[in-house]
């Protein structure tokens, strides 16, 4: 085949589709895995070193940058796709009547791809970007008081060991200790690595979704996105299989079922942590 | 069986006097249609109607009138070959509307099928598709092999007429959303896949089929199904799936 | 005028081997400088232009619909027959021959009937090779079933869709050679007159049918291959399209018309519903083997169903008449087409016809019977040898569902009734027409060039065709006969060069057509088309129809005379002709059937007996069967063009000589 119909070909565009929207149900799976564990009260550690294992571990970034690429190429494609099909029928029925032949979501798959684009970017920089590039993203800190004194003292939880592990927020002066990043550094005689920090991305969650003004407006807003994701996938998942060849009479059912359940529940417990956060303040 | 009667319609149709120019919906009545015509009968007695008054018949294309030569055509209030399902135009009774009904019928829009007057459009992408790859490099020899010399299981030689059943209608371009021809191409391409005649050339015959299948400017396929619903034979999604595989076999 | 059939000599099985043998051939190297036009695509047109193709000449191929695949072959339902015996019942090429011979009443050539039947395993292992998906027994074999008027299973199938698959797979072939630019395809373009230039077929002029324009096409051959005549009845299970356009303009120009009277009337179709009605639809003869016909017994059972007071399922078995079973225990509900169409009609005439119609036109097509039996062969089969009656039945209708599930799918959609739970309503309707344009052993007309093949020759089926022989006929002259005897012609042609289309041979056809076109559309009358075509339907099918008699015939005679006065008088064209105009197109089409119907009523009056789909009530036996007069009409009526009024034209005879098989009177009991 010419390199060009890889691309090109109507029908190369559909296993590219199905390929990239088969990996990105792998991710959600995973992703809503990790976000479960919000629903856990008081989990702030767990999470954050999940997070932070998210962000750093090797096998995990390969994973993380071909999201991303299935992400970009799967809109970019879905795009050019919309657009083509678009072209196919310039004009259209003084009077159609699609639904007696289609469901609702499968032929809005662009409409709803575009929602959840939207929410994918937003999402990105409400957390994403935070967890990534923000030089003032706060560090998950653990307060304890001393019994005798009375005194509160306020540690850092860090990737050290043994001693190492909690250290002082007040022993950081920007002198001796300095933290970039979520990276601690001893800086005399030289600089040098000390540990890491556990970037608080539990407590930006959760004064995200109870923000005292907007935080039941983004509560709302990312179940509404989770709807649209599961219209998508509602047709995405078992359409995926067709458009890789995949359709047995001996298979289908169980593949419709399970794609389904799946455009039922991954949606539906997403959907669940904000309310939950939201609602449990 | 419902006695025949006759009722009273309201027709919404298409005129466009050529394919460069544009059209528009025109309305007309219609009395005393008989429940038992179908409705290609009905155009008739419109068409007859026409005439008397001097006006400009509906051009619209039928032959068989037997639901096999895949000439008519006809998006009817929404749905390709109207109403009914696994249908064609021409097999669609009147007794299918009610007195009163006003009826909405255009010709199939696609940009590969331009119309080319009325309700009349120009379906000879599907021929150039066929000419591309839809058939069997054999020569008319009459020194073939004997037909029996090669059994095919039934069940091979019934999916391959159930493909080769597509009349070539093109209500699967009409009723996608797409305007996606894959339902034809996925028929024909299975038809041959599934036999062993076919199977020889089957690398050439899916790449060369999608080729101009592309060309002819049909959208893409976006697996709402629709196609299979409105197919007046029954044509399976199966078939597009299974060209789905042979293209990803051809293209190693 | 004269005829030569040039039947080779030799003895009959060797003729066409010897012949072919021994035909000229054109190099492969000349192929490419010589042009033929086919126009038609049908069985026989598709699968001439393909080979032609394939073998390197330069071929333009015509049809009036949008794509060739939609010629009317394909609503062929039933099957093709085949001599391969394969289900071992004692089948050869000679029963094969025979049986057509017989079929055809004695009134077709011994050695093209031959021809056929030798050619007709090559079509099988053809259309196998092509792809044509054919049925298959679960040991991969291919399947056959029976068809009337023969006693073994020769016929092949596809579902009730035998025609689509062939006419597709000839379709293929047809354009892997467009593909390959060997064949240049004209859709929407009909073909309006034929231009001889010294003597010989060399082009034609074709209305292209979007734009209007009058083309013109030269070419060293001209193939006709338009199909048959049976719209001059204007109800019939003919394509809405179907015309004789093409053959007329040959007979026109000097080709002779063979057997026009011989029409077959389907037993098998959907009875007419309402004068709204703009064709009939076939029910695959295929159904008789599994159905049983019938009438009530009693006249006031037939008149209590048609008034709806009485359900046929409520008449006891004792009050029905299995009429074909009662009079032709041999053959019963399976003898040739025209036996079982008369035998209806004379019931019906008997008063005991069970339509609500204006005729009360109609009979049953029962399939209780074989519900019964072949659920409990299923049943058996599936290990239950004790099937209570509601098993049987289920299963039953699934075999029923399995064999003809579409056929009975479109009578449901037609008629609003559940074959499965009632009987079908049947009655005969115009199907095919044997008679065409004259041809000889070659497959040419009496125009040097003209080659005319399929159902628009009169050539295999005598005075009747039986069911899966037309598609055996379509495929056998465009494969396996025209190619060798076509290039046989243009072997003499390779000096010749282009044939110009600048010269006043065409100049003339051209502005002769143009002449009939701008008439038509400037004639200003005040009835549509269809109404004259209807008129001389209703004339045709009265007394040109399925009985005929000498006093109807005349008055038919006189009759389509005067609405052919009247048609140009009087009719209205809308519409202009450089545009895509239906109406035009039909008017064209019905002037040519105005001459047609009336040469059909001179060749049934000249015919003064009855054999095969030509019946006159003069002639017929005690028992009112067919009254063959092999003394005075072993003959091919083949007429010569005179004028537009047909009652001028010129009868020609081809004497028929059977010198291998003994003539008998036809019995099918």
């Amino acid at each position: 085949m010419a390199k060009s119909a890889l691309l090109k070909s109507s029908i190369a565009k559909k296993y590219w589709m199905a390929l990239t929207g088969l990996f990105l149900c792998l991710f959600l799976t995973g992703h809503l895995a990790g976000n479960l564990q919000l629903l856990i009260p008081d989990n702030a550690s767990a999470f954050n070193q999940y997070a932070l294992f998210m962000t750093t571990n090797p096998a995990v970034k390969v994973l993380s940058y071909l999201t991303y690429i299935s992400i970009i190429f799967h809109a970019i494609d879905g795009i050019m796709l919309a657009i083509q099909n678009k072209k196919a029928r310039p004009i259209a029925y003084a009077k159609n009547n699609p639904s007696g032949n289609s469901s609702f979501a499968s032929r809005n798959m662009a409409v709803l791809g575009t929602v959840i684009l939207i929410f994918i970017v937003t999402h990105m920089v409400t957390f994403w970007a935070k967890m990534h590039f923000d030089k003032n993203m706060p560090l998950q800190t653990l307060s304890v008081t001393d019994e005798a004194s009375g005194m509160k003292q306020d540690f850092y939880i860090t990737t050290g060991t043994g001693q190492d592990k909690f250290l002082p927020v007040n022993q950081v002066d920007g002198k001796n200790l300095v933290i970039e990043g979520n990276k601690i550094f001893i800086v005399k005689p030289i600089k040098v690595e000390f540990a890491q920090g556990y970037k608080d991305l539990y407590k930006i969650t959760l004064d995200f979704f109870r923000d005292a003004k907007y935080g039941l407006i983004y509560t709302l807003l990312y179940v509404l996105a989770m709807l649209a994701l599961g219209f998508h996938l509602w047709h995405g998942f078992a359409s995926a299989f067709q458009s890789l060849g995949l359709n047995n009479p001996k298979f289908n059912a169980g593949i419709k079922i399970f794609g389904r359940a799946f455009s039922v529940l991954v949606p539906l417990l997403f959907a669940i942590i904000p309310l939950y956060i939201h609602f449990s303040k | 069986m419902s006695a025949a009667k006759n009722i009273n319609i309201t027709l919404k149709i298409w005129r466009q006097k050529n394919a460069d120019s544009k059209g528009n919906i025109e309305t007309y009545k219609l009395d005393n249609v008989s429940t038992a015509s179908s409705f290609l009968e009905m155009l008739d007695q419109l068409n007859e109607q026409l005439i008397n008054e001097r006006k400009e018949p509906v051009a619209f294309d039928h032959d068989c009138r037997e639901g096999i030569c895949g000439m008519c055509s006809l998006y009817i209030n929404g749905r390709a070959h109207g109403p009914e399902t696994g249908t064609t135009t021409c097999q669609l009774h009147m007794r299918k509307f009610n007195d009163g009904d006003t009826i909405f019928i255009e010709p199939w829009r696609s940009k590969a099928f331009p119309v080319v007057k009325d309700l009349v459009v120009d379906r000879s992408a599907f021929d150039r598709i066929q000419q591309a790859g839809g058939f069997v490099s054999v020569n008319t020899s009459g020194n073939t092999i004997d037909a029996n010399s090669i059994p095919i299981p039934k069940d091979d030689a019934d999916k391959a007429f159930m493909a080769a059943a597509c009349i070539g209608c093109g209500a699967c371009v009409a009723s996608c959303k797409n305007g996606s021809a894959m339902l034809f191409v996925g028929a024909k391409v299975s038809q041959y896949a599934l036999l062993p005649q076919g199977k020889v050339e089957a690398t050439q015959r899916v790449q060369n089929m999608v080729r101009q299948m592309d060309e002819e400017g049909f959208g893409n396929c976006t697996n709402t199904g629709a196609c299979e619903v409105e197919c007046p034979k029954g044509i399976s999604l199966e078939n597009i799936a299974r060209m789905n595989r042979e293209y990803l076999k051809s293209s190693f | 005028m004269k005829l030569d059939s040039k039947i080779p000599q030799g003895p009959l099985s060797d003729k066409w081997t010897d012949y072919k043998d021994h035909l000229k051939l054109v190099a492969p190297n000349n192929r490419p400088k010589i042009d033929i036009i086919v126009v038609g695509t049908g069985l026989a047109g598709a699968s001439a232009a393909a080979s032609l193709g394939e073998m390197g000449y330069n071929v333009k191929a015509f049809c009036f619909q949008d794509s060739p695949r939609r010629a009317h072959s394909i609503a062929a339902q039933g099957g093709i027959n085949a001599a391969k015996n394969y289900q071992n019942d004692g089948d050869s090429i000679y029963r094969l021959f025979y049986d057509t011979i017989k079929g055809g009443d004695y009134r077709s050539r011994e050695a093209n009937v031959h021809r056929l039947a030798e050619v007709s395993g090559n079509i099988i292992d053809q259309c196998v090779s092509q792809g044509v998906p054919f049925a298959r027994e679960y040991g991969g074999m291919l399947d056959n079933r029976s068809f009337g008027g023969v006693q073994v299973q020769r016929t092949f199938y596809a579902a009730g869709q035998t025609g689509q698959q062939l006419l597709l797979g000839a379709y293929s072939a047809l354009s892997r050679q467009i593909g390959l630019g060997h064949v240049k395809m004209f859709s929407r373009h009909e073909m309006l007159d034929l231009v001889k230039v010294d003597g010989k077929a060399r082009g034609i002029i074709a209305r292209n049918l979007v734009t209007g324009e009058l083309e013109r096409h030269s070419a060293h051959a001209v193939v006709i291959a338009s199909g048959g005549y049976g719209n001059v009845y204007f109800l019939s299970t003919n394509a809405m399209g179907s015309n004789v356009t093409a053959s007329w303009k040959v007979h026109k120009q000097g080709a002779a018309f063979a057997n026009p009277c011989f029409v077959q009337i389907h037993p098998t179709c959907i009875p007419v519903h309402g004068t709204n009605q703009a064709k009939l639809t076939l029910m695959s003869e295929s159904l008789r083997n599994s159905g049983r016909i019938w009438v009530p017994k009693k006249k006031e059972d037939a008149e209590a169903v048609r008034n709806g007071s009485l359900k046929p399922t409520q008449i006891a078995e004792e009050d029905r008449d299995y009429y074909l079973e009662r009079r032709y225990p041999a053959f019963g509900n399976l003898v040739p087409r025209d036996v079982a169409s008369r035998a209806a009609k004379e019931v019906c005439d008997e008063g005991l016809g069970i339509e609500a119609n204006d005729t009360n036109e109609g009979v049953y097509l029962d399939f209780s019977s074989e519900i019964k039996s072949k659920g409990k062969e299923v049943a058996y089969a599936q290990g239950n040898h004790d099937p209570n009656e509601e098993e049987t039945i289920k299963l039953g209708k699934q075999w029923i569902e399995e064999k003809y599930g579409n056929l009975f799918a479109m009578y449901e959609k037609i008629t609003d009734e559940n074959p499965y739970e009632t009987p079908m309503k049947i009655y005969p309707a115009v199907h095919y027409t044997m008679g065409g344009v004259w041809v000889d052993y070659n497959l040419q007309s009496t125009i040097p060039g003209c080659f005319v093949a399929g159902e628009a020759n009169f050539s295999d089926h005598g005075a009747n065709r039986l069911g899966a022989s037309a598609l055996m006929q379509g495929l056998a002259d465009g494969y396996f006969v025209l190619p060798y005897t076509v290039s046989n012609y243009l072997a003499d042609d390779i000096r010749t060069g282009k044939i110009s289309t600048d010269s006043p041979e065409f100049a003339q056809a051209e502005s002769n057509v143009k002449a009939t076109i701008d008439k038509f559309l400037n004639n200003n009358g005040t009835k549509s088309v269809d109404h004259f075509h209807k008129r001389l339907g209703l004339v045709m099918w009265n007394k040109v129809g399925m009985a005929r008699n000498e006093k109807g015939l005349k008055e038919a005679i006189e009759e389509i005379g005067q609405i052919r006065d009247e048609f140009y008088k009087d009719v209205y064209v809308p519409g202009t002709s450089d545009e895509l105009n239906p109406e035009l197109e039909k008017a064209l089409r019905v002037a040519d059937f105005l001459e047609l119907g009336q040469l059909m009523a001179m060749d049934a009056l000249q015919r003064n007996e009855s054999c095969g789909g030509h019946f006159r009530n003069e002639y017929q036996d005690a028992e009112g069967e067919t009254l063959r007069d092999d003394e005075k009409f072993s003959f091919v009526s083949a007429w010569e063009y005179k004028g537009q009024d047909t009652t001028k034209a010129e009868l020609h005879k081809e004497e028929l000589k059977y010198e291998f098989i003994k003539i008998a009177a036809r019995n099918y009991k």
